[in-house]
């Protein structure tokens, strides 16, 4: 990931989410978690864990199911001068949350001439798996790509998921802060001390000549696996982690675009008006009569996300399809697909639902 | 005092047709749970374990025609308003044959053949779509009822308040059924309300309330059966039952939860006293019981193998029913 330092050790998703926040509480005390179920033993799969021993019920605490108030206060709080961090357990919960941060919130600083701050993290994890079905699996971040006024945020490894929970917590803007389930427990070289991964800057994750492809949220490992498996086949991919969807460093994906000749956008998320679109739409803009480049999206089958695991499977794009799809791009005149069992990531064999 | 004038009253076909439907849960869900290691079952679970009298209660009330919304943790209403255990079994396992293709699980449980409103994982919102189904029903002058089942925790989302405000103005023919069953998760009503005055509140919107708080299934399917009776047709209005209960079993998953802490073994044990399965078994002459118990069996074994042996759906089926007609 990042340059080796000498304070780096190995965390989890999980426990960078947790150290990010701790860390900041302990800097800051105008920063607040809450949420629903924040203060149980099962502490949003661990990732509040021990924050209500350390900080204490006024600074840490669960809420009523009832989202859309919740918000507004955390909305009124920020505007008062405190930092909150709202956690939802599933980003298909921030539907109930929607006119608050797309009226309000993303609003509110603008539409009263800079009166007025919404220094806000909205955390929301999107869920996989294990019959998580229609309303627990959605990713929506392009919903709020779209409105003015809102950052959004979806790191795919530890590293990152700590240095952006920093820099979110520290912004003065709310920012939409996407987490995934599967990246949970999946580990990176994660400093020691408070750092800043800065919103607006993709990560050139592989270089490569051949071919781009950028991964939002966990298609970043999905990605890295297809990396892997085009390498075998002589295809050297360039692998490009944009990190902050908005602001989006339409820079340097159009720049290695422009290398490669080749553009592949996986999104965790409908092609539709998604990420995906955007950033293509973005490198197609910025192309301005210079050399095409042959560009595709992949995302999630455009249907509902249905809870069998063999309709499940075909819903979403994976290292193989990846692979495959890549391949075509850049070798259009053979047929290749990869080995599907192959392609499997090892935290996908290893987990075991139902949450 | 009510349970005596009621023991009095009712008719054996009565409790042997409730204590059928209350075992039948127990029993599919105990089953459900027994499968789960397996890994056959790759579908979050909300078991009703402990909570079937209130689903049976309602049901017993109704008519076939009439409606019942049903939530996630829905395996009991859809069971006790005739919904099929075998095309249940069949979508808990993925399967083609199931009542939502296998596209749907556990949480999103539906039977418009039985009048089973589709059940939603997003906690309370399904309280006004059953009202609009009321509203239709009451436009077309129809004397059928909608039950809206949902739990303590979802009376706090603003939804429901609204909802409450529009079914009283608009006399909707809706059971209000509350499962409080005092958790939201793990997180009990203390820290989430202010007051437990929850009939309280609903009342002054203008709507009748009761309060059940032992979980009998005869008290809960008179208080329905008369609400209903006032509806069907008419200008009746809503009606709001909070049915006190106690989930058995943990939030979500097949085992019990008292080692996590958050509530105490010992909280349980009235409601194990109380197990309405039990109560209204023992009510029965003990050969008619034990043949009540002997068909779960086979059906619960018909079901299972069903479930089993049925196909997964064909990849194909992902693309079908994104948009209705052409
Ligand atoms: C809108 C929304 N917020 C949060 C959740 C997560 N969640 C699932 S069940 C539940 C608790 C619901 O409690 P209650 O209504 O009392 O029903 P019970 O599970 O006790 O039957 C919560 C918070 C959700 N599914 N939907
Ligand atoms: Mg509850």
């Amino acid at each position: 990931m990042s340059m080796p330092e000498s304070n780096q050790r190995l965390l989890t998703y999980v426990d960078a989410l947790r150290e990010a926040v701790a860390q900041e509480m302990r800097l800051d005390p105008r920063v607040f978690v809450f949420g629903l179920d924040v203060d149980d033993h099962k502490a949003i799969q661990g990732s509040t864990r021990g924050l209500l021993d350390e900080f204490g019920p006024e600074r840490v605490f669960g809420t009523p199911l009832s989202e859309d108030a919740m918000t507004g206060v955390a909305i009124g709080a920020a505007m008062a001068g405190m930092r909150p961090i709202h956690v939802h357990i599933r980003m298909d919960f921030l539907m109930l949350a929607m006119n608050q941060l797309v009226n309000i919130a993303a609003k509110s600083h603008y539409m009263y001439d800079g009166q007025v701050r919404v220094p806000l993290v909205v955390r929301s994890m999107i869920g996989k798996s294990w019959g998580q079905g229609a309303q627990h699996s959605q990713g929506l971040h392009a919903m709020f790509m779209h409105v003015p006024g809102l950052k959004v945020v979806a790191p795919s490894n530890a590293h990152d998921a700590k240095g952006c929970m920093i820099a979110a917590i520290r912004d003065d803007n709310p920012v939409i802060f996407v987490e995934h389930r599967l990246l949970y427990s999946t580990d990176a070289l994660v400093p020691e001390e408070a750092f800043e991964v800065p919103f607006g800057k993709a990560r050139i994750t592989m270089p490569g000549k051949d071919i781009t492809i950028v991964g939002i949220s966990n298609m970043m490992m999905e990605c890295l696996r297809a990396h892997e498996l085009l390498a075998e086949q002589g295809i050297e991919a360039e692998v490009i982690d944009p990190i902050s969807l908005m602001p989006l460093d339409i820079d340097t994906i159009r720049k290695s675009a422009g290398r490669t000749g080749r553009l592949l956008v996986v999104d965790n998320a409908w092609t539709s008006c998604g990420a995906s679109a955007e950033i293509i739409a973005g490198v197609a803009e910025a192309l301005d009569g210079g050399r095409p480049i042959h560009m595709r999206r992949m995302g999630y089958a455009p249907t509902t996300c249905p809870t069998t695991p063999v309709l499940e499977d075909a819903f979403y794009p994976n290292a193989a399809t990846i692979a495959g799809a890549a391949h075509a791009m850049v070798r259009p005149d053979k047929t290749w697909q990869p080995d599907p069992e192959r392609a499997k990531l090892a935290y996908q064999v290893k987990f075991r639902g139902p949450f | 005092m009510g349970l005596e004038r009621t023991e009095a009253v009712v008719p054996i076909i009565d409790l042997a047709r409730i204590y059928r439907s209350l075992r039948l849960i127990r029993r599919a869900e105990e089953e459900v749970a027994r499968i789960y290691p397996s890994d056959k079952i790759k579908s979050p679970v909300h078991l009703s374990i402990g909570q079937e009298a209130i689903a049976v209660g309602v049901c017993d009330a109704l008519r076939p025609e009439d409606v019942v919304s049903p939530t996630y943790r829905g395996h009991a209403a859809y069971l006790a308003k005739g919904g099929s255990l075998k095309l249940m079994m069949a979508e808990l396992y993925g399967k083609v044959t199931g009542v939502a293709g296998g596209k749907g699980g556990s949480m999103h449980l539906i039977e418009m053949g039985h009048n089973v409103l589709g059940a939603s994982a997003v906690v309370g919102t399904t309280i006004p779509v059953a009202l609009g189904y009321a509203l239709a029903l009451k436009r077309a002058r129809e004397p059928r009822v909608v039950a809206v089942f949902f739990g303590d925790g979802a009376t706090e989302e603003g939804v429901f308040s609204e909802s409450l405000n529009f079914a009283a103005l608009q006399k909707l023919p809706v059971v209000f059924v509350c499962e409080n069953n005092f958790y939201a998760i793990h997180t009990p009503i203390p820290k989430r309300w202010a007051t437990q005055r929850l009939c309280e509140r609903v009342a002054t919107y203008g709507i009748p309330t009761h309060h059940i708080d032992d979980g009998d299934p005869l008290k809960i399917r008179d208080v329905v059966a008369d609400a209903a009776a006032r509806m069907r047709g008419g200008d009746g209005g809503p009606v709001f039952i909070e049915c006190r209960t106690y989930r058995w079993r943990e939030h979500v998953g097949p085992n019990e939860d008292f080692d996590a802490g958050y509530r105490r073994r010992a909280d349980l044990e009235p409601w194990l006293a109380g197990d309405q399965v039990e109560i209204i078994g023992r009510r029965l002459p003990p050969g008619e019981r034990a043949a009540i118990d002997a068909a779960i069996e086979r059906e619960l074994a018909e079901a299972v193998d069903f479930a089993e042996t049925s196909p997964f759906p064909q990849r194909e089926a992902l693309y079908t029913h994104v948009y209705a007609g052409k």
